[in-house]
């Protein structure tokens, strides 16, 4: 069997007086895996951690070996904000270059990039003028800048339409069969079933882990929404 | 550290301020017209007032003016997340505060050469040295501001924060600078307070200029505002976390 990419072992991320991840153990292989649940839960906080941008309270986080967020790992895990982090007072084509620079690949991948997020209309356009979802677009074609090995989305299909997120969610399929860890998280439950395998998290927990099918036969619900709301129901009957 | 990562910081800095057309207005016309206005209001006085004032000012400019460009826009790049972004990715802490200090360098170069210009050209600073040291007194000047704005810009967490910052820094070198009371007839307490803050070195170093030929002197300030510069930078990527709670 194929190593996780990503291995979590008691992971606690306390933040002021609230235990935001509350020791989470989880392995993350390759496909595309979705993390569901409400906001608040500790979902982006689960993402930063494994992007090594957040401060951990106690416990570890590898990828790929290594721990998150290490220098050899930079230029291995893409992972895009919930907000969408790029320079508003900067075209879509000059926010790519500057991007690539700094990643160290070339102008092919610019235009690649571009019209994988669908941005080609608009790439001579100062981000400012740009909508809500077609900022987040760019700050996702950064990540895909250079095909990473783990990509981590942090609500990346949030306001788009409905065509833009099949092709979305096409598109990332396609990176996970071409060898890239995918996990996305999202708080729409009907993105569910568009995942390999699926974490519901609540409160700073995994309540439920599989498949969609396995979690909607484990709960006898005929769609995620209301396999979510069984798993707690069946948790605060304990 | 790279080379290719510091001048795409540099780049994307200048293109961000080029695009900006008002801000890059105030930059360049707003110092020439101060030291006009300076210029002005000497001229019913007797004696060369403005040969006085005038020095001290074409230091004030460019620190004030680049402490607090850099420091509002590094705070946006901490809020807006981008830093973040580019923390995570295989980016020297050096080569974005280098690339901001090339960026807002040559900025400040462009101000100072037209300042002095103004000065010198127009309105009849007599100045003894040479006046190309004076525009690196300038520049380098801004450079210390550039430094000590990304330095501040980790203490604030808005741009309101931010632009408060100025008085508490820079008001308290403006008035012990020397261009009020000659720093040597300060009170003993300021005048050592004075002899430690950078601004007073750069002061010191354009009245020099203009009352002497000779440039020893000039080169020791100069040599203590850019060691001041060097410091705030390394404080200020210090102060720049790849993680954060």
């Amino acid at each position: 069997m194929m190593k996780n990419a990503v291995e979590i072992s008691d992971l606690v991320v306390v933040r002021g007086r609230t235990r935001v991840l509350d020791g989470l153990t989880l392995g993350i292989a390759g496909g595309v895996t979705g993390l569901l649940g409400p906001s608040g839960c500790g979902k982006t906080t689960l993402m930063r951690a494994l992007a090594g941008v957040q401060r951990l309270t106690s416990g570890t986080v590898t990828v790929f070996g290594e721990e998150a967020g290490s220098r050899p790992l930079r230029a291995r895990v893409g992972y895009v904000t919930q907000a969408a982090s790029v320079y508003d007072d900067l075209s879509v084509t000059e926010n790519l270059t500057f991007f690539a620079a700094v990643l160290g690949v070339g102008v092919d991948e610019v235009d690649r990039s571009i019209a994988a997020v669908d941005l080609d209309a608009q790439r001579d356009q100062v981000v400012a003028h740009l909508s809500g979802g077609q900022r987040s677009r760019v700050s996702l074609a950064v990540a895909l800048l250079t095909e990473p090995d783990l990509l981590v989305l942090d609500e990346p299909t949030v306001g788009l339409d409905p065509v833009l997120r099949q092709d979305l969610w096409a598109l990332f399929h396609r990176l996970a069969e071409s060898g890239s860890a995918v996990f996305v998280s999202s708080h729409v439950m009907d993105e569910a079933e568009r995942c390999d395998r699926l974490l519901l998290m609540r409160e700073g927990r995994i309540i439920a882990d599989g498949t969609p099918a396995e979690i909607r036969e484990r709960t006898g619900a005929t769609d995620i929404e209301h396999a979510f709301l069984s798993v707690v129901a069946a948790a605060g009957a304990l | 550290m790279s080379a290719r990562v510091t001048f795409a910081v540099a780049v994307r800095v200048l293109t961000q301020i080029r695009r900006d057309r008002r801000t890059l207005a105030m930059l360049l016309v707003l110092p020439c017209v101060l030291i006009t206005l300076l210029w002005w209001m000497f001229l019913n006085l007797p004696g060369n007032s403005f040969d006085r004032f005038g020095p001290g000012l074409l230091a004030l400019f460019p620190f004030i003016v680049m402490f607090l460009v850099t420091s509002v826009t590094t705070l946006r790049e901490r809020s807006g997340g981008t830093l973040e972004r580019l923390l995570s990715m295989p980016m020297g802490k050096l080569d974005f505060l280098l690339g901001y200090a090339i960026a807002f360098g040559l900025v400040a170069t462009v101000q100072s050469v037209l300042a002095v210009g103004v000065s010198v050209g127009l309105l009849g600073l007599d100045v003894q040295g040479p006046t190309w040291l004076l525009t690196l007194v300038a520049v380098v000047d801004a450079i210390l501001g550039t430094a000590l704005g990304l330095f501040v810009s980790a203490f604030a967490a808005t741009e309101f924060q931010a632009v408060q910052f100025m008085p508490a820094v820079v008001i308290p070198q403006l008035l012990l600078c020397g261009l009020f009371v000659p720093r040597a007839l300060l009170p003993d307490v300021l005048e050592t307070i004075s002899d430690l803050l950078p601004l007073s070195y750069a002061v010191d170093a354009m009245t020099h200029l203009v009352v002497s030929t000779t440039t020893a002197q000039v080169w020791r300030d100069l040599a203590v505002v850019a060691a001041f510069a060097l410091a705030g930078l390394a404080l200020g990527a210090a102060t720049l976390r790849r993680r954060t709670a």
